[in-house]
């Protein structure tokens, strides 16, 4: 288990989960403690009496997560643009939460779903494709790359992990978009949106969207800045930034980090005379 | 409540008790009739009782980053439901020369955390040489809390301390290991309350026309001890005593301040 190597560090043991990655309660025999999925604190320790129920409450899944993610390729590459609003129910636990995890000079990955989740995840997708740098002497592939977070969390479907990213960059063989979930969903795409604001982000894009004469990469940039802008004003559970990044042949370069509320009296449209 | 970029069921921490421990209520169907007079019970089955692993003991944490220094804050009061375990309980554990870390949550939880920690952190001096800085024990504590996601350790962690070019550095975190660096936070049964107050007087939150003062060493001690003053008045969790740890290059110097008993 990924998650398992990864602790047995070179220190002793500390980690009394180390050897039971699946969760299983320590001591408490049949008993099952496990979070359920989409409720972090409610831990309800399932006796095996219960588990026919407790299963089916547990495995209703979640699509809604809070957040708006969204990426799409074009001409001169992938746009990824994110709110920055992590929610704990419906207190907002923080407005500058950064969604948009720099794997390496030229990989992306966005977070949706839960935030240590994502962190740790591609966090850990970070070291495995340095390894497989140091091993190849070759970059590797965004396909290669999205392939292994997505069979790093397959092992844990079913668990409660939570998590929806994409996985952008540009290799070989030009842009390349991957959306990654812990359901076990590896999805290539021109376009995805991810979170509970990702409808409005949708409807946004698809109208800005020309695939026959391209974008160039202002219009593409705003296109995504105003699509996040959109998501966080209709949507609750989205606010906070939008920050903006590009990636290239190069690599990915930072573009904007801007406050919603600045957006919004830039958009504001002017009173008529 | 774990730290998410989606939307998790909100449980506050007496929710999660109930939920958790909910001890299915005793079949006991002893109904008192008409005449006062209890009426026999009768067998319905068998019955589910849960046992919770979890009890939430309340407390607030705080912690600010200025310019050169940090400030680690936490009440003393150790709870339980409705009562008091002990008056005299601070949550800041004092890491390193320049890191403390503050921890709110479910104190057994905290005590083990802090010792595994510790125990990291000398491992860490032995192979390495060196103490850990702020900014790394921050991403250990991520990897360790992580490590426990299927049963994790039901603790809000705030570290404080000096970053390594002196500068005041908080770090935050949710219980499975969700971190990020802050100027300020605050976490805990109170942490509603605090954080908005925080937004407003350090991060000068969606105010116009105000001047961003840097804040001072004095002013910020001042300031975490009226918010926790406030928080007392409010938070039933919170009180009894207000400890601070003011991380500075010369070291860690502790204030403590009574507050409220009630």
């Amino acid at each position: 288990m990924a998650l398992a190597s990864v602790l047995r560090s070179d220190y002793a043991d500390f980690s009394f989960d180390n050897h039971k990655p699946f969760g299983f309660g320590l001591g408490l025999g049949k008993s099952d403690v496990r979070a359920s999925l989409g409720e972090e604190l409610s831990f309800a320790v399932q006796t095996s009496l219960n588990s026919s129920d407790g299963e089916g409450i547990e495995r209703k899944i979640e699509f809604l997560h809070g957040t708006t993610t969204l990426a799409f390729k074009f001409q001169h590459g992938v746009i990824v643009a994110v709110d920055s609003r992590a929610t704990a129910g419906s207190y907002i636990a923080s407005q500058t939460v950064k969604k948009v995890i720099e794997i390496n000079p030229y990989l992306l990955g966005t977070m949706a779903g839960g935030a240590a989740d994502c962190s740790f995840w591609e966090r850990l997708l970070a070291r495995q494709c340095r390894i497989y740098e140091l091993r190849n002497k070759e970059r590797i592939s965004v396909a290669a790359a999205s392939k292994l977070l997505a069979n790093m969390v397959y092992q844990y479907k079913g668990m409660g992990l939570s998590m929806g990213t994409m996985v952008c960059g540009w290799d070989k063989r030009g842009p390349g978009l991957y959306y990654v979930d812990s359901e076990g969903n590896r999805v290539c795409g021109d376009l995805f949106a991810v979170g509970s604001g990702s409808m409005y982000a949708y409807g946004v894009v698809d109208t800005g969207l020309r695939k026959e004469e391209g974008l160039t990469v202002e219009e593409a940039c705003e296109l995504g800045r105003r699509a996040i802008y959109q998501a966080t004003y209709r949507d609750a559970y989205s606010g906070g930034q939008v920050n903006l990044y590009h990636v290239h042949s190069e690599g990915w370069t930072r573009v904007s980090q801007e406050d919603v509320l600045v957006l919004h009296q830039q958009y504001k449209p002017q009173p008529q005379a | 409540m774990m730290l998410v970029l989606g939307l998790l069921k909100e449980q506050t921490g007496i929710i999660v008790l109930s939920a958790a421990c909910g001890i299915v209520a005793m079949d006991f169907s002893q109904e008192f009739g008409n005449s006062g007079k209890m009426q026999d019970y009768y067998y319905t089955g068998p019955v589910q009782h849960h046992f919770s692993p979890y009890t939430d003991n309340g407390g607030t944490v705080l912690a600010v980053a200025g310019e050169d220094f940090s400030i680690v804050a936490s009440d003393t009061r150790l709870s339980e439901y409705y009562s008091i375990h002990s008056r005299d309980s601070p949550k800041c554990y004092k890491l390193t020369p320049s890191t403390v870390i503050a921890c709110a949550g479910f104190h057994g939880d905290c005590l083990t955390l802090t010792k595994i920690i510790e125990a990291r952190l000398q491992l860490y001096k032995h192979s390495n040489n060196k103490t850990m800085t702020t900014g790394a024990i921050a991403a250990m504590l991520s990897t360790i809390l992580y490590g426990r996601r299927f049963f994790p350790y039901y603790v809000y962690n705030i570290i404080g301390g000096l970053d390594e070019e002196g500068r005041g550095a908080i770090y935050s975190f949710d219980p499975v290991g969700s971190y990020q660096r802050d100027a300020y936070k605050a976490a805990g049964s109170a942490s509603a309350m605090l954080q908005p107050l925080l937004d407003n007087q350090i991060g000068f939150k969606n105010m116009e026309g105000v001047q961003h003062v840097p804040l001072t060493l004095d002013k910020a001690i001042q300031l975490v001890k009226d918010v926790f003053i406030s928080a007392t008045e409010r938070d039933i969790c919170t009180g009894d005593g207000l400890r601070i740890c003011i991380v500075t290059k010369e070291g860690i110097k502790e204030d403590t301040l009574p507050l409220r008993k009630d």
